[in-house]
């Protein structure tokens, strides 16, 4: 494991890299994004442990099993790419952790963690990605489902969950039917 | 439908295009009544605002009709004539349980809100028709629009009331309420506003009515400092007189209590700032013409107040900040928290209070949009504020 912080770019200025006792990410690229969610804590978890629900608010997530295990990612022309993790950590209504199995073909974990704000704001939610870009046709793959960087995958996914949570949807402008182009 | 789209600089044209659809529950269609062009739209226009894509539907100031609610939009009824917000606001986040509307932490998609969380810092809240760095939703210069939030923001009219009645609570008269509420306007005082295009004709009647002593209102286009001084405003003509020599000699020294700038980042004028300033632009080395604000930091009172309801996009420099931190002055600006002042506004429009309708220079069908931007863009003097009608 890194003792260093690996970036001094402000979007990750998280307390995870400051602080090295919590510094977490075993893989090349990691990210911690936090956000601000003007919902209660136990229904945020709640609808996030439902891992059926993740496809909702992750963009390129086709689906994922009741247990959270299988994942299927929607790659360029159609090509599905699946993807094995298993569930390392879960403390209701704080915690989820996750970790690529042997079988995965992207070595990969993350958790996402969930916080009363103490000054009566909302829940802290806070996800890490970390993840060893791959050589090769399948590594560019992987960048591609990953957006290029887990930073700005993890910033959009929650986001969209922030949206989904507050306002019951996931705002969107695609054209043509939410934003025609001449 | 037919829409107005933008192609490039000083290049908008009226399209065919595919119809609006309900796509998320809370989403509305309407059909639009009425719609007009705003002098922001000529920042889009002269292409001094980014992340503007070929087919974007401009327009931001619109109302009309409701003819589909989606399955959430639980307040709204087909049939209703609504005018809406230009700022898109979901009415359940943080920013808008403040009532900072034009804040909203929701309506801009995650996908288009990369590019303002650099440029500002966070990312700003979207906005119609109004570039890809506020959402990228397309705007009401159309036949149709698809509303979010639409049981949110837009805000129900009485049937049969006029549409120029109320078309300007989409944007420039709240815009001008919100900048004169961001003045502190207190009794005795002497308020100056800069430029007396719409959201300085707006920002002159809120002004008088909050109470106001004395305003005093500035440009150079003689049509629109008449407008502004038959709303009860004295004119200073820039091309005449120098503005701060002007202004320190009418308040015998005390200088304005409260200076308002409600131009933005394309001032005119050939003060050696500005000419540096648009030679930037042009070449791309700045963004910002910010002649205006300078003159109002110089020429507010000691302990004095700027409110700048005038659109800035990006960078700018040479702002005589000392001037600013010595005389111990306060900025108040920002995107117009619409949904906030609807219902007050409304009121005073329905109580006959406030004149909203004299500013209109040119009623046009929607079809003629394409020259109305180049009129209203090359001819300010003469066209003051153009309706469309789809």
């Amino acid at each position: 494991m890194q003792t260093e912080p690996r970036s001094t770019d402000a979007d990750m200025a998280s307390t995870g890299f400051l602080n090295d006792d919590v510094h977490e990410g075993d893989h090349a690229s990691s990210s911690i994004q936090a956000v601000m969610i003007n919902r209660p804590r136990s229904e945020l978890y709640a609808f996030w442990r439902e891992f059926r629900n993740l496809p909702l608010f992750m963009a390129n997530v086709r689906s994922v099993s009741s247990d959270g295990r299988d994942w299927v990612i929607a790659g360029p022309g159609g090509m599905d790419v699946e993807l094995e993790t298993e569930i390392v950590e879960d403390r209701p209504g704080e915690k989820i952790a996750w970790r690529s199995t042997e079988a995965a073909d992207v070595d990969h974990e993350g958790w996402v963690e969930f916080r009363d704000n103490a000054f009566g704001r909302g829940t802290e939610v806070r996800v890490m990605i970390s993840y060893d870009p791959l050589a090769g046709a399948v590594g560019k793959l992987v960048a591609k489902v990953m957006q290029r960087e887990p930073r700005i995958q993890a910033r959009r996914e929650l986001r969209r969950f922030k949206q989904l949570m507050e306002t019951g949807e996931v705002s969107t402008s695609q054209a043509p039917g939410a934003a025609p182009r001449g | 439908m037919r829409a107005l789209t933008w192609h490039g600089k000083h290049d908008v044209r009226v399209d065919t295009v595919p119809d609006p659809e309900i796509v998320n529950p809370r989403d509305a269609i309407i059909k639009i009544t009425a719609t007009a062009i705003c002098g922001s739209d000529l920042h889009l226009y002269d292409s001094v605002i980014p992340a503007m894509h070929r087919g974007d539907i401009l327009g931001h100031e619109f109302m009309g009709e409701v003819v589909e609610v989606g399955r959430g939009s639980t307040s709204l009824r087909v049939g209703q004539k609504v005018v809406v917000p230009f700022v898109i606001a979901c009415g359940q986040c943080f920013f808008c349980g403040k009532e900072q509307y034009s804040a909203c932490d929701n309506s801009n998609p995650a996908d288009k809100s990369d590019a303002s969380e650099v440029a500002y810092g966070y990312p700003a809240a979207g906005l119609f028709g109004y570039s890809h760095l506020t959402g990228g939703y397309a705007g009401g210069q159309a036949e149709y629009a698809r509303i979010p939030y639409s049981d949110f923001g837009p805000i129900v009219v009485p049937d049969g009331i006029e549409d120029e009645r109320v078309l300007f609570l989409s944007d420039i008269f709240p815009t001008g309420w919100m900048a004169a509420e961001n003045a502190g306007i207190e009794p005795g005082d002497t308020v100056v506003v800069w430029g007396c295009g719409p959201v300085g004709l707006f920002t002159i009647k809120s002004a008088i009515h909050m109470g106001a002593a004395r305003v005093i209102a500035i440009d150079h286009h003689p049509r629109r400092l008449a407008l502004a001084k038959q709303n009860g405003a004295e004119v200073l003509n820039y091309h005449e007189v120098k503005v701060l020599e002007a202004l320190k000699e009418m308040t015998a020294g005390i200088g304005p209590d409260a200076c308002i700038d409600a131009v933005g980042m394309e001032a005119h004028g050939f003060a050696p700032d500005n000419v540096i300033d648009a030679v930037k632009q042009e070449t791309k080395l700045g963004t910002d013409r910010q002649h205006v604000l300078r003159e109002a930091i110089m020429a507010c009172r000691k302990g004095g107040r700027i409110s700048m309801p005038g659109v800035y996009g990006g960078i700018g420099d040479k702002l005589p900040i000392g001037a600013f931190m010595q005389k111990g002055l306060t900025l108040k600006t920002g995107q117009t928290h619409v949904q906030k002042y609807l219902p007050k506004l409304l009121e005073l429009v329905m109580d006959g209070q406030i004149d909203t309708t004299d500013l209109i220079s040119h009623r046009l069908p929607l079809e003629e949009a394409a020259t109305a931007y180049k009129n209203f863009h090359d001819n300010p003097n003469e066209w003051t504020k153009v309706v469309l009608k789809p």
